[in-house]
This record gives structure tokens, C-alpha cells and sequence, in this order.
């Protein structure tokens, strides 16, 4: 395998795990919001979360470029704090972050509707507070929703190919994650090799991802039992 | 330390109204399922919130629905004993026994935990996960637990009704020694009479979500008009003292100057104990019976007669053991010619005396 190749597995890995890290406190508040509280706009901010999901990703890149843009006035206003997304790395991760939040926020949540609320109520009448009783009782109880969550989040993230391309293009070393390097590999005579042996490295990954969190949840629901 | 509530709810096909108030001891709400028991458990859990209510605490206001004062369930300081022990699951016995402890306000010191672990019986246990632990062991951690966490009240939600009758003979002794041995109110929820009979201090009879009595346990299980449950649960607690065990495999009871003979007991003599007489196992009879293999008869003087639904009367009979409850016919009462002042005799056969019935 030839430099490139390594660098845009490096690349991946290092934008999906941010992606996955960064969006995981996010993910768990409004899988909680969605699975606790009655609040108006409840439905919208469902929906809003699950956009990503149904829109074409070309569109959430586009998105992302005309209000992070450097030119955008967002893009603009963030970059004097030193936060620049647009061509850069974390962009990558920001677009791969907003595309796998659906399918972490889904799979918290299921996990925090399965935590029994007899139980933060027990919890309550002994006297802990609110945050306490989430910390110390739901969010253990659903950690195992919470790091299915964050692994799909990342598988997701490795593989997210249209909206990171529309949003900061294809620049090796930069932005150029698995996807893009096999769509780059493809546009150019001779590539196919390097191509396959990347498509290759991507289905190790993903599965690899998936049976990391299989056997991490297991492990954790055994200790629980044990 | 005592509680006072004051409670108007009206949900859509029933509304409860009450006003009581729960001494030292132990009180029980005592009324069938539906009748609003669990209502007043959670309003005053701070679990739920009720149209009107005004709750205090030794003079804490809990919640006060005219000031709109609602205090949530972690700052009232009222422990919740669950019908299901509600332990966590991902926390071992002693960390469970160890939850409430960290919010107290009281500080709870290593002691009194090591005292609660010995008098619960589950220093054994400490180091296991609830899902390990039979039925009655789990409602035992939830009852050190809830103690623990310094509250000044405690509740007890119909804490027996999910066990078997061998595990609710595990537990009753342990909110005995709650009632005896520790200064704090506790409201126990239940609809049964043999719970009731065995552990009440003080009953608060409930129908319908409203008092239809309160008072002394063996004032309100004596009362013929206070059947919260139903005729089949009436039944008179009387108080006696441990006489003599005999060869024969009796222990004999004394209760007021009368002798009651029970299968043997394991209380010492000399010691106190509640025996409840259901309603439904006493006999009466105008002559002292002879040639009957009943052992235990009461003389008395009927005291108030009173219809149930049906066939049924319930006759009062005070007795020099105290008042009892004789469930008989109609037809009986006019073939006796029974009338408030009669003196008759109520036949109570030794083994409806149940032993579940007999509390220390």
C-alpha cells in the first residue's frame, strides 16, 4: 500500500473518532430530552435529528458550506475564535458527525426508554437530585445503548462520503477519508488496484466497528448480571 | 414527629378526600385496591401532584397547593419502600444500602449501617447484585436502604404484597422491630387484615379515597361499621401476654384475667403478643358450652350489632380480653334472641387462630 492509501486511513480513522467523541454528550442530552421530557417542539427537534438520514447528503454538505463556509457570516464569526471547519480535517468531521448523529441518538435513546423510571424514583425518594439520578442511576443503566450508539456513530462516520465531499472536498491529507480516496482512485487509469485494496481495508473497519460493540455490550450487560 | 395531610384529588371516575394525620408507630393505610392508598403514598413521596393538597412534616411544609409550594421527592426526606424493592441493578447490596446515605442531611455514621446490615440479616449479601437475591431478601436491602438515607419519614407501599406468604413471614418481623425499635413514623400501605392486625399502631381506614375511620388499631379493627375490606376481613386484635407453655404442646395466653390456648408459641412467656380473631371464626352461644372440643371461650356482653351486606350481622362482644367480632346469620341472632346487654359466650376455635395471625 502506497503512502496515500495509509494517509486516507489515518485520516478516516482519526475523523470518525472525533466525530463519534465530539457528537457523544449531544447525542446522549437529546436522546434523553427525546425519551424523558414533553416539551413543545419535541416532534420538530425528532425531526430535526432524523434529517440527515432522509436528506440527500449533498444537501447537508451544502448546507454545511453556505453557513460554516469561511465566506459564510457563521464560518466567518467562528474563524476569529480560531475555529475553521471549511477544507480542513474537522469539517470532515463535522459533516461525518452530523450524519451519524441520527443513528447514535436512536440507539441511546431506545436504551434510556428501556431504563425503568420506578427506578429513577426510587432514586429520587432517597434523596438524590435530578442530575444525580441521571448520572448515577440512567446513565449507567443505559451505557451499553450509549456505546452502540457512539461505535455506529463511527462506523457511520467512516464511510460518509457526500456531504464531507461537498462540504470540504477532496484533499489529500486533509479531506480525503476512505470514500473520497476510492472515488479519487476510480477518476484515474491504473487506480482500481488501490481502489479495491481501500474498499478492502473499509469492510474490515465497519465490521471490525460492529463486532467491537457487540462484544463491548455484552461484556457490559454480563457485569451487570455477574 | 408526626405527618399531616390534606389531600383533594379528582381524577376522572373517582376523587379522593382526606385530612389525617400519622403518629409515631406505625399507621396503616388500610383499604382495598382502587380505594386511593397509593395516591396519598405518592403525593406525599412528592411523586405525584395533587389538585389540592397541604402535607407537612413535623412541621415542614412538603407541599402547600394554596402557596404553590411543591417540594420535589429529593428534598422532602421521605423514604419510599416499594412493593417492588426497586434496588439497582448495577450497584451491589452494600452500594444500594449506600445510595441514600451520601444525601442525608443527618449524617448516618458506619454504625448505624452495621446495626441496620445485622438486624436485616443480610450481611451475607453485601458484596452480591440484586438479581441474585430472592424476592424477600431484595425488600429486605429496600428497607435498610430507605432507612439509611436519613429520612424522617418512612412509606411503605403494600411492601409484602409481591411475595409468597413464606417471604412476608420473612419480613413482617423486621417492620416490627422498625415499629419497636426506631423513633420514626412510618405509613405502611396494605389491604391486608392479618398485616393490619399484626403491625398497626394506628389504622386509617380508606373506602372510596375517603377516612371511613381512624384511631387505635384495636379501636378501628373492632369497629363493625370500619370494613374497609369487607366482612370477610373483620376481625378483632387483641392484645395478650405469653402465660405458660405447656406439656402438652399448647401455650397459654393471657389476655385481661381470660385464658386463650394457642399451638405452641416461640415468644417467652412473660412477653407481649397481638392476636387477630377474624370475625368469621367466633361462634357465639348463650350457655357456657360444654362438651365442646373448642378450647378457647370468651365470655361477654354484646355490645352493638350490626348488619352486613346479606345474611350476614356482625356482633360485638366485650370480653374481659377485649372486644371481639363474631360474624353470624340473621337467623342466628333471632333464634338467640340476641339484643345489646345480652351476656353470651363466643366459641373461637383453637386452630383459627392462624399462625400468621400472631404477631410478637
Amino acid at each position: 500500500m502506497g503512502p496515500e492509501e495509509w494517509q486516507a486511513v489515518a485520516l478516516s480513522l482519526k475523523v470518525a473518532f472525533w466525530a463519534a467523541l465530539a457528537s457523544l454528550p449531544l447525542g446522549i442530552f437529546v436522546a434523553y430530552a427525546l425519551a424523558r421530557w414533553r416539551f413543545p417542539g419535541r416532534e420538530i427537534l425528532n425531526g430535526l435529528v432524523h434529517l440527515p438520514l432522509i436528506l440527500p447528503p449533498v444537501v447537508t454538505g451544502y448546507l454545511l458550506l453556505i453557513s460554516l463556509g469561511s465566506r459564510a457570516p457563521l464560518g466567518a464569526f467562528l474563524q476569529n475564535f480560531g475555529i475553521v471547519f471549511s477544507f480542513r480535517w474537522t469539517g470532515a468531521a463535522l459533516a461525518a458527525a452530523i450524519m451519524g448523529f441520527p443513528l447514535m441518538v436512536r440507539a441511546i435513546r431506545l436504551s434510556i426508554e428501556a431504563v425503568d423510571t420506578k427506578l429513577e424514583e426510587a432514586a429520587s425518594s432517597l434523596g438524590a437530585s435530578p442530575l444525580t439520578v441521571f448520572f448515577r442511576v440512567t446513565l449507567p443503566l443505559s451505557w451499553p445503548g450509549i456505546l452502540a450508539g457512539a461505535v455506529l456513530a463511527f462506523a457511520k462516520a467512516l464511510g460518509e462520503f457526500g456531504a464531507t465531499i461537498t462540504f470540504v472536498s477532496n484533499i489529500p491529507g486533509q479531506t480525503r477519508t476512505l470514500p473520497s480516496a476510492i472515488y479519487a482512485f476510480l477518476q484515474v487509469p491504473g487506480g482500481e488496484g488501490a481502489a479495491l485494496r481501500l474498499v478492502m481495508i473499509s469492510i474490515a473497519l465497519a465490521m471490525g466497528a460492529l463486532i467491537l460493540s457487540e462484544i463491548l455490550a455484552r461484556r457490559m450487560s454480563g457485569g451487570g448480571r455477574s | 414527629m408526626s405527618l399531616h395531610v390534606d389531600l383533594k384529588h379528582r381524577f376522572r371516575d373517582f376523587a379522593v378526600d382526606l385530612d389525617f394525620e400519622v403518629p409515631e408507630g406505625i399507621t396503616v393505610l388500610f383499604g382495598r385496591s382502587g380505594s386511593g392508598k397509593s395516591t396519598v403514598i405518592r403525593a406525599i413521596a412528592g411523586l405525584f401532584k395533587p389538585d389540592h393538597a397541604r402535607i407537612s412534616l413535623d412541621g415542614r411544609v412538603l407541599c402547600d397547593s394554596e402557596a404553590k409550594l411543591f417540594l420535589p421527592p429529593h428534598k422532602r426526606r421521605v423514604g419510599t419502600i416499594f412493593q417492588d424493592a426497586r434496588l439497582f441493578p448495577h450497584l451491589t447490596v452494600a452500594q444500594n444500602l449506600d445510595f441514600g446515605r451520601r444525601f442525608s442531611r443527618r449524617d448516618v455514621p458506619e454504625r448505624e449501617v452495621a446495626q441496620m446490615v445485622e438486624m436485616l440479616g443480610i450481611g451475607a449479601l453485601l458484596e452480591r447484585r440484586p438479581d441474585g437475591l430472592s424476592g424477600g431478601e431484595q425488600q429486605r436491602v429496600a428497607i435498610g436502604r430507605a432507612l439509611l438515607s436519613g429520612a424522617e419519614l418512612i412509606l411503605a407501599d403494600e411492601p409484602l404484597a409481591a411475595l409468597d406468604e413464606g417471604r412476608k413471614a420473612e419480613i413482617l418481623p423486621y417492620f416490627e422491630r422498625l415499629r419497636d425499635e426506631i423513633a420514626i413514623p412510618v405509613l405502611y400501605v396494605s389491604h391486608s387484615p392479618a398485616e393490619v392486625a399484626r403491625l398497626a399502631t394506628t389504622v386509617i381506614a380508606l373506602e372510596a379515597g375517603r377516612v371511613i375511620g381512624e384511631g387505635a388499631a384495636d379501636l378501628v379493627l373492632s369497629d363493625p361499621a370500619v370494613l374497609p375490606v369487607g366482612t370477610a376481613g373483620a376481625g378483632a386484635l387483641l392484645r395478650a401476654t405469653v402465660h405458660a407453655h405447656h406439656a402438652d404442646g399448647l401455650t397459654e395466653l393471657s389476655a385481661g384475667g381470660a385464658a386463650l390456648f394457642l399451638p405452641h408459641l416461640e415468644t417467652p412467656v412473660g412477653h407481649p403478643v397481638r392476636l387477630r380473631i377474624a370475625a368469621q371464626d367466633v361462634m357465639l352461644s348463650l350457655d357456657r358450652p360444654t362438651g365442646l372440643s373448642a378450647l378457647n371461650i370468651l365470655s361477654g356482653v354484646v355490645s352493638q350489632i350490626s348488619p352486613t351486606q346479606g345474611a350476614g350481622v356482625l356482633v360485638v362482644l366485650d370480653t374481659d380480653a377485649g372486644r371481639v367480632l363474631s360474624q353470624v346469620t340473621r337467623r342466628s341472632v333471632a333464634a338467640l334472641n340476641l339484643r345489646e346487654g345480652v351476656r353470651c359466650h363466643a366459641v373461637i376455635k383453637t386452630v383459627s387462630i392462624a399462625r400468621d395471625n400472631i404477631g410478637a
